[in-house]
Parts: C-alpha cells; sequence; structure tokens
C-alpha cells in the first residue's frame, strides 16, 4: 500500500478531480494547503504588485493499492499540468506542483475493523 | 491689468455663472418630512445591491465568489453613469417613437433638474437618484441566473445594453405619467414598486440567459455548494431592510401611503419566510437557513407591486402564496434541469408574477372606488384583473424577446460564455486575478 500525495495549483483542482473519477479513483481527501516552491506568483492590489511568500496550493491524499499506483500518479500529471500558451504570465510555467509517494504502513477501516489492503 | 482688478473681474464672472442657480426658486417649496424619508429610501435601496452582492456571492462556489459579488458591484458603476447620461431622460421624458421610450434632452447629466422641486415638495434630483438605484439593482438581479459562468466583459456590455433597451423602456411604459400602462383600464396597471419594471423582469431575462447559455459544466451531476451561506444571510437581512426603501420609498412622499406601503412589506416578507419554512419542513424533513432567506425574498418581490394597494391581510396572503410558487417553481427547474443557478427566475421572475396578478384580489376598497369613479361606474376586480395581466404579458414577451436578441448578438460578436477552462479555474482567478477566500490560506 501507498499514500500518494499531490500538492497541485489551485485552479487544477475540477481537473484532476474529473479525471481521477474518470479512472475510478474516487476515495480522495482535499485540502487547502499554503506553500513556498520555485513558483513566483504576482498578485496586483491597487496596481502594486506583491508576491506573496505562501502561495496558496491544493494537497490530495490518496492512500492505493500497489496496482493503483502508476494510474492514479498518471491520471495526476496529465490533468494537474498547466498549458504554457494559456498562461498570462510566462513566469507562471513554474508551479504546477508535486507528488510524493510513500510506503503506507497499516491501513484500517473504523466501521468495520477491516485492515490492510481490504480497507483501502 | 494688475492683480486685484483681475481677481474681481474673476469673481463677477464666476457670479453671472451661478447667479442663476441661486436666484432662480421653482416656487414649490421643499416638503422637508418628505424629502428627507425619500433621502433615507435612496440610500435603502442602494444598500440592497452589496446586499445582493452578499446574498449571490455566499451561493456559489469558493472559486467564483468575487466574480459573482462584482456582477452587483459593477452595476452600482455602470447603471448609475448611464441613468445620468441617458436613463432618466429615456425613463421619464416625453414619449417619442411613439412611446417606446421617453427622451427630454433637459435631462441629459440631469441639467434641468438642478434647481427643480417636484409637486410633492421632494427636489427631483432625490427622486431622480431613487429611481437610478432601482435601474442598478435590476440588471444585478438577473446575474444570478448565469453566475459561475459567464465572461465579466461581456456581462458589462450586456447589463448596459439592458439597461438601454430593456429597464428605461419598460420603467417609461410603467411609471412615466404618459406611459401607456401606467394609462391602462381605469387607474393604470398596479406597480407601486417594480413588479414589473424590476422582478419580472430580471427574471423573464435571467430564464431567457439561462436556457441559452446552457448549464454549468457538470450541473446537475456534480455537487455544488454555497460557499458561505452565513454571508448570503446577512445580504437577505440587508435585502429585507433595503426594501423599506423600495416599497415604502415608492410612495415618494412621507405619509399616509408610504405607512401602508411600508407595512404591507413587513407582514408580506414575514409570511413569506415561515410559510416557506413550513413547506420545507414538510417536503423536506429540515428547516434550512437558505430556505427561510429565500421565503423572505418570495414574500417581498412579491408584495413590491402591490405594496400600494394591499392591506396587511392581503399582503399576508401574498407572502403565503409567493412562497408556495416560488417553491412550486424551483422544484420544476430540479425535474426540468435547467440551470438558473441562483434562481433568479424562480424567485423573482415566479414571485413577481404571483404577486402583479394575484394583488388584484386584496386591493383596498377605497382604490377600487376610485378607479371605478374613473371609469364612469363600474370597475370590477376582473377588469383589473385583465389589465394585470396585459401588463405582465408586455413585460414578459418584451424582456424575454429583447434579452434573447442581446444574447445572441454579444455570444456571437464576444462570446458571452467562459471557457471550460476559465469555469474550472474560476470567474475570481480568470477574469480578476484575485481569490476570495484568502483568509483560509495562511500567507
Amino acid at each position: 500500500m501507498k499514500l500518494i500525495t499531490a500538492i497541485i495549483r489551485e485552479t487544477k483542482l475540477d481537473q484532476v478531480r474529473e479525471a481521477l473519477i474518470q479512472n475510478e479513483i474516487e476515495r480522495i481527501t482535499v485540502s487547502r494547503v499554503s506553500g513556498h516552491g520555485r513558483q513566483r506568483s504576482e498578485e496586483i492590489y491597487r496596481g502594486r504588485k506583491v508576491v506573496p511568500n505562501l502561495i496558496p496550493k491544493i494537497k490530495l491524499e490518496i492512500a492505493v493499492n500497489e496496482a493503483f499506483v502508476d494510474i492514479t500518479v498518471q491520471t495526476i500529471m496529465e490533468a494537474a499540468k498547466s498549458n504554457p500558451e494559456e498562461l498570462d504570465d510566462p513566469a507562471e510555467v513554474v508551479g504546477d506542483g508535486k507528488i510524493w509517494i510513500t510506503h503506507l504502513e497499516e491501513c484500517i477501516r473504523i466501521r468495520t475493523d477491516e485492515r490492510g489492503s481490504e480497507a483501502i | 491689468m494688475s492683480r486685484k482688478t483681475f481677481r474681481l473681474l474673476w469673481m463677477a464672472g464666476a457670479l453671472c455663472l451661478i447667479a442663476p442657480s441661486v436666484f432662480a426658486q421653482n416656487d414649490t417649496p421643499v416638503d422637508s418630512g418628505a424629502t428627507a424619508w425619500m433621502l433615507t429610501s435612496t440610500a435603502l435601496v442602494l444598500m440592497m445591491v452589496p446586499g445582493l452582492a452578499m446574498f449571490y456571492g455566499g451561493l456559489v462556489r469558493t472559486k467564483n465568489v468575487l466574480g459573482t459579488m462584482m456582477h452587483s458591484f459593477v452595476a452600482m458603476g455602470i447603471m448609475t453613469v448611464l441613468w445620468v447620461v441617458a436613463g432618466y431622460a429615456m425613463c421619464f421624458g416625453p414619449n417619442v417613437l411613439g412611446g417606446w421610450f421617453g427622451w427630454d434632452p433637459g435631462f441629459v447629466f440631469l441639467k434641468k433638474l438642478d434647481n427643480s422641486i417636484l409637486d410633492v415638495g421632494v427636489p427631483e434630483y432625490v427622486f431622480s437618484m431613487f429611481q437610478a438605484k432601482f435601474a442598478i439593482i435590476t440588471p444585478a438581479l438577473i446575474a444570478g441566473a448565469f453566475a459561475e459562468r459567464v465572461r465579466f466583459k461581456s456581462y458589462v456590455v450586456f447589463i448596459s445594453l439592458w439597461g438601454l433597451l430593456v429597464y428605461n423602456p419598460l420603467c417609461h411604459w410603467v411609471w412615466a405619467s404618459d406611459g401607456f400602462l401606467f394609462n391602462l383600464g381605469a387607474s393604470g396597471a398596479i406597480d407601486f414598486a417594480g413588479g414589473t419594471v424590476v422582478h419580472i423582469s430580471a427574471g423573464i431575462s435571467g430564464l431567457v440567459a439561462a436556457l441559452y447559455l446552457g448549464a454549468r459544466r457538470g450541473y446537475p451531476k456534480t455537487n455544488m455548494p454555497p460557499s458561505n451561506l452565513v454571508m448570503t444571510m446577512i445580504g437577505g437581512g440587508l435585502l429585507w431592510v433595503g426594501w423599506f426603501g423600495f416599497n415604502a420609498g415608492s410612495s415618494i412622499q412621507s405619509g399616509l401611503s408610504t405607512a401602508q406601503a411600508l407595512t404591507a412589506t413587513q407582514v408580506a416578507a414575514a409570511a413569506g419566510a415561515i410559510t416557506w419554512m413550513i413547506i420545507e419542513g414538510w417536503h423536506q424533513g429540515k428547516a434550512t437557513a437558505l430556505g427561510l432567506v429565500s421565503g423572505i425574498l418570495a414574500g417581498l418581490v412579491a408584495v413590491t407591486p402591490a405594496a400600494g394597494v394591499v392591506q396587511p391581510a392581503g399582503a399576508l396572503a401574498l407572502g403565503v402564496l409567493a412562497s408556495f410558487g416560488c417553491y412550486g417553481a424551483i422544484m420544476i427547474k430540479n425535474k426540468l434541469k435547467y440551470d438558473d443557478s441562483l434562481d433568479a427566475f424562480g424567485v423573482h421572475g415566479v414571485g413577481g408574477i404571483i404577486g402583479a396578478l394575484f394583488l388584484t384580489f386584496f386591493i383596498r376598497p377605497s382604490w377600487m372606488q376610485a378607479a371605478a369613479e374613473a371609469a364612469g361606474g363600474s370597475w370590477s376586480v376582473w377588469q383589473q384583473l385583465g389589465v394585470q395581466g396585459v401588463a405582465v404579458g408586455i413585460a414578459v414577451v418584451y424582456a424575454g424577446l429583447v434579452t434573447l436578441i442581446l444574447m445572441v448578438v454579444i455570444n456571437k460578436t464576444m462570446g458571452f460564455r467562459s471557457s471550460v477552462d476559465q469555469e474550472m479555474q474560476g470567474l475570481d482567478s480568470a477574469y480578476h486575478g484575485e481569490h476570495g477566500y484568502g483568509i483560509l490560506n495562511p500567507s
């Protein structure tokens, strides 16, 4: 079992979710997070450019059995990648996010006491 | 020329410019009581626009909250400017083009109003600004029907044209002294504060726009939860308070008919609220906050045309009828699966039509007597219902048709509907480069 954690652009949540659902990956946890990577994102308030230190992102957490790791990662990558031609600012090209995969020790479904792959 | 003489000359010249407005007095004295109430009403009706922004803003998803609130706020800018330039002249000038709208060149930039006092003792500036607020809120109401899926630029063009081509003519027909609906039947079509002009026209236009533009991406399968119902409740509260200006202010005085309208407004809103609560409690098992505030709005919308002619019992009945009608309309919408996102038609269109038609059965006897005298003997409820039906029918057909034409023209030339990507990304980010709920993220 693996835990797939993906940090994506706020504006890509709909795309990623729809793509995941299409591939029958429906059990996910989504949270709003802020973070700092290599992206510089400018916002304009009353004509003054502001570069926030922490940029809002969306975090997805998906626990999967080994067989689903590749398809999940592939789906997220395809849906979360932005098209450079559609961005207003070329500098925004950085910032599509990251995926990391960690080993998942144990998984328990509280309602039924199931453990392991069954509980995913 | 010495400096001193120059200054003297300059002052003399300035005096000549100012003098006419200072010394040329209108004969009518200002009624300070009526003027004070009309000033208050003007401010109250303006407050409904941020109220509407909050009401609508809370109902859309987090990514669209600012874009949706902007639809209301931008109307305050655009419609005010258009009103001063041409709106007042088109609404309250004498008939031109066979009565399609009015026109008086003196009203352009409100030039003629500078020292004009209406016969009721209220400066015409106040009346004009009061009416301007109605021209602001009407197009803003339509935005609820196509929330979360239109381009900002196209929306701006749409409400500008809609204001000029739909609102101004309708306002002229119903409220100008030479408007043809104002003079229909014995004592005119009854539209005290804007059931036809504001709510029916906005509701129908919203329905046409929603049908033409199609549903939001994923509707009705995808869950589209309201971003902030607390804000919606506050907005609903502001609308109720503001509605006293809307209805009681429409008496254009501070007296008996003001009091009658104010009472009817309060009673109808309350009746609408509890009716919706009971229907929902019976139908869904729980009385929701959004349901209660929708009932308030349904009651307020229905009493808008009626506030001047119904007594409290009639207002109560209208509130009850409106909640039943609007609740039913929304159930039907859910069956038919068209996407009137925030129920601009379901509440304003249906509520407005119910109010405009059913008010006929609750008109106070003194009004009917006066109408009978004006008609030269007798005037029945059914005759008045006919007049109301004609007014409603004309508003529905005219607003619907012109909106459809505007939709087609704007969509073909500049595109009205957001692109799929923009819709998924959210209007706030796509058109305004901001986000509304930044507070939820540490920055």
